[in-house]
């Protein structure tokens, strides 16, 4: 099947002008694929550039050399030279996004946000909100808070607040940053059985799981990221 | 007032004829004259020293005294009367600089000098009224840069003056500008049109006679020539309308005409007469009789007269 | 996807540049504004931010370079060869413009409805009660207590003054507004809220905003793309979420590295 994210030569280096132009490698010739239905987890110790390769994926860091092709209806874009506001219509309508931390708007109740989500997305305001309270229960989040700002939540509520939202719209395309961290085992569950509807949706994934029970669930392949380390001549 | 128009004599020895200097008199004469092309709009002109403070109708007189003929006939009236001091001394400074011919009549007068009124009595083709104005400007209140408010008549953007009026009726439950209220000049500028009671509004509506108005201190000529049509500012659902007065004149008995209340004592006493005290003085030798006519103090039914 | 990108940029800088004098205010800027996107300017003061603003917004003369706007009959128009006439209409039709200081916003004398309706007005509104209708309407959007529409601005908070200006600019539907550092000065709280209902406007609107902010956590909150100003000149612009995250020139990771993490 046709791939819906094809990375090819990615490489990321960040120089630190406030640290005396320090250059820090993250990543070098990066390739590998994601195609429908597919979920690749990205392996290696905790610095080797997993978190990055999804920023760069997401179009949040640049990327010095390489491309990022992202299927977007018919055409594949590269992610690494689109204008910001073809990114930001790819975040909409193709690619999401779903981090440790939940960063939202305070004064706005958590079913809201999840449901906003889901409109923002391009779910039917209707579907948005009958499916943001289905999310809400499947993650245990008791119904008392769904019209409070999760401001005020526990950490573990928050992170389900953010898999609810994160998660909601119909995008082709995930990226998931250890969204199961500091989730207990019920959680966890919701969240690998939540992933596994995506990949029978078609959905293709790509994921940082640090559980090993939760990989070996949902990965269909595994990229070693310590591959990529930069080779420093 | 028996004797109505004096006798002409010859100007007092030592002044030019009608106070100003002939280049004087002809530069304000072309700005008269653009401001007649112009209807409404504000033409600057060097406005000269007076021998009268600012505020007693400087702007007012030179246009009077730039446009006197030795035939014409001048009335001066001051809200509508013709022997307030302000109108006296107008009338005998044109008196001794021109020695025009000068009446209390409207209908004798082909000049007439105002200040706040436009006389009851219909205008007429040949006749010219002249305003005297304070503040031109009618933008001025929300607008106090005066390179912006050209800008805004340039371009013709005067919301602001609805701005002002939707103020009023926010305020007070409806428009409560009674004075100096705006008009629109043949459909494109915004006039001020003096510290006239909306009263007279109507009256500078397709008006036969020519129009001028003079600001001194402000240095601005405008007009509106005759027949000119003359809108006052509204809100659809709040419709320009004149004040009306319940009783009629207590001296004359007319109606439809603009009265001044009259303090008669100490202990509450007054009345309601013609601000035009002229048109009044006319109606009761006609016969008409007001409620109070019998009771009215001498002074008000203008039996005194003046030289 | 491609069919919802509209093709025609709305506002399209090029090479933008005033002098002062000998001293540069701002050169060489470029970039194109479409309809929807909300562009932050940061930098601090004397970066040249405000120039720019002031550029765009017709206010001030560019010594050298060019602004198009696509007007509403969809032609792009170079704003140097627009009249008078037309320039003003522009400004107060399809544009807006939020001041820091609402005094030059507002007019203070003028009651919060009048404030409103003057725009109305000017573009021919005659109808007292639908003036007034429309004012109370934009008082409940901007979260103003509608009682208070006879009440002129001075009486307002800091806050409800920036929000009465918003209305203002927004009740004739403008399609691009110009902010100029709209919550500075407020207390915490209330640029909070004022950031909420900026925020919900713009995109219920639709409308492309460029906002000028030294705050960076102002411009992550609003805006889609940042552009970074130093010496008068644009150093960095981009993603605001990649400019922000990875920040490439030695000033803007300066800037960012300042901010404490919210």
């Amino acid at each position: 099947m046709q791939p819906l994210v094809q990375l090819d030569g990615v490489s990321k280096a960040f120089t630190l002008h406030l640290h005396e132009g320090v250059r820090l490698d993250v990543v070098s010739d990066v390739n590998f694929s994601a195609a429908p239905g597919e979920c690749i987890v990205l392996g290696g110790p905790s610095g080797a550039g997993k978190s990055s390769l999804l920023k760069i994926v997401y179009g949040n860091y640049s990327c010095d050399a390489g491309h990022i092709w992202i299927r977007d209806g018919g055409e594949m874009i590269d992610v690494a030279t689109a204008e910001p506001r073809r990114i930001l219509a790819m975040r909409r309508h193709v690619m999401g996004y779903v981090s440790q931390f939940l960063r939202v708007i305070p004064r706005v109740g958590a079913l809201e946000i999840v449901a906003a989500a889901g409109r923002e997305g391009g779910l039917d305001s209707q579907v948005a909100q009958d499916r943001a309270e289905e999310y809400l229960s499947l993650l245990n989040v008791p119904e008392r808070l769904w019209t409070l700002p999760p401001a005020t939540f526990s950490g573990g509520e928050q992170q389900r607040v953010n898999i609810a939202r994160g998660l909601i719209a119909d995008r082709p395309v995930l990226l998931l940053d250890e969204p199961t961290a500091s989730l207990d085992a019920r959680n966890r569950a919701v969240v690998v059985d939540l992933v596994e509807r995506k990949k029978k949706a078609g959905v293709a994934i790509i994921g940082i799981f640090h559980d090993e029970d939760v990989r070996d669930k949902v990965a269909t392949h595994v990229v070693d990221v310590t591959h990529f380390a930069a080779k420093t001549a | 007032m028996s004797t109505h128009v004096s006798a002409a004599a010859s100007p007092e020895a030592g002044y030019n004829f009608a106070y100003l200097d002939e280049q004087t008199k002809r530069m304000i004469r072309r700005a008269i004259l653009k401001a007649i092309a112009i209807p409404g709009y504000q033409v600057p002109f060097a406005s000269r020293e007076m021998p009268m403070p600012y505020g007693w109708g400087t702007g007012g007189v030179q246009v009077t005294a730039s446009i006197l003929g030795r035939d014409d006939v001048l009335k001066v009236i001051d809200q509508g009367s013709d022997d307030t001091t302000n109108a006296v001394s107008i009338r005998k400074f044109f008196e001794r600089t021109a020695s025009v011919r000068t009446t209390t009549h409207t209908r004798e007068a082909t000049v007439i000098q105002t200040r706040h009124r436009i006389p009851e009595e219909t205008l007429r083709e040949g006749q010219v009224i002249v305003y005297q104005v304070p503040i031109p400007e009618p933008l001025r209140f929300l607008e106090p840069r005066e390179t912006e408010t050209r800008k805004l008549h340039a371009l013709a953007e005067y919301g602001l003056m609805h701005v002002k009026l939707y103020e009023d009726i926010a305020r007070h439950g409806h428009i409560a500008t009674t004075y100096a209220y705006p008009v629109e000049v043949a459909g494109r500028y915004i006039m001020d049109p003096s510290p006239t009671p909306k009263f007279d509004n109507p009256k500078m509506h397709l008006m036969a006679a020519l129009q001028l108005f003079g600001a001194g201190r402000e240095k601005r000529i405008y007009a509106i020539p005759p027949y000119t049509e003359v809108r006052s500012l509204d809100f659809e659902d709040h419709p320009f309308r004149i004040q009306t007065f319940k009783d009629p004149c207590a001296l004359c008995a007319a109606t439809g005409v603009y009265l001044d209340e009259v303090i008669m004592d100490d202990r509450g006493g007054r009345m309601f007469v013609c601000s035009d005290s002229d048109f009044c003085e006319e109606r009761r030798s006609a016969g008409h009789r007001g409620s109070m006519l019998a009771d009215a103090p001498a002074a008000l039914t203008g039996d005194s007269t003046h030289a | 996807m491609l069919n919802d990108l509209p093709d025609a940029p709305l506002l399209s800088v090029r090479d933008l540049t005033r002098y002062y004098g000998e001293r540069i205010g701002c050169a060489d800027v470029s970039f194109d504004l479409y309809e929807g996107e909300v562009l932050a300017v940061v930098g601090e003061s004397g970066s040249g931010k405000s120039t720019l603003l002031s550029l765009l917004a017709t206010e001030l003369e560019a010594s050298a370079g060019s602004i198009r706007y696509r007007m509403r009959d969809g032609i792009a128009r170079d704003l140097a060869t627009l009249t008078e006439a037309e320039r003003r209409l522009l400004l107060r039709t399809d544009w807006g413009f939020v001041r820091q200081d609402s005094t030059q916003g507002l007019r203070m004398s003028v009651s919060a409805g009048g404030n409103i309706g003057e725009r109305l007005m000017a573009v021919g509104a005659r109808h007292y009660g639908n003036i007034r209708g429309t004012s109370l309407d934009w008082l409940g959007r901007v979260e103003i207590d509608r009682g208070r529409i006879d009440d002129i601005p001075k009486a307002f908070s800091g806050g409800m003054r920036q929000r009465l200006q918003i209305a203002r600019n927004l009740v004739t539907h403008p399609r691009l507004v110009f902010m100029d550092e709209p919550t500075s000065g407020l207390d915490v709280s209330v640029q909070a809220r004022l950031l909420d209902l900026i925020r919900g406007l713009v995109s219920e609107l639709g409308l492309a905003v460029i906002i000028v902010t030294h705050d960076l956590s102002v411009a992550r909150l609003l805006s889609h793309r940042i552009m970074v100003m130093k010496g008068g000149r644009v150093i960095e612009a981009g993603l605001t979420d990649r400019v922000l995250d990875d920040p490439h020139q030695p000033y803007t990771q300066l800037l960012v590295s300042s901010v404490l993490a919210a």
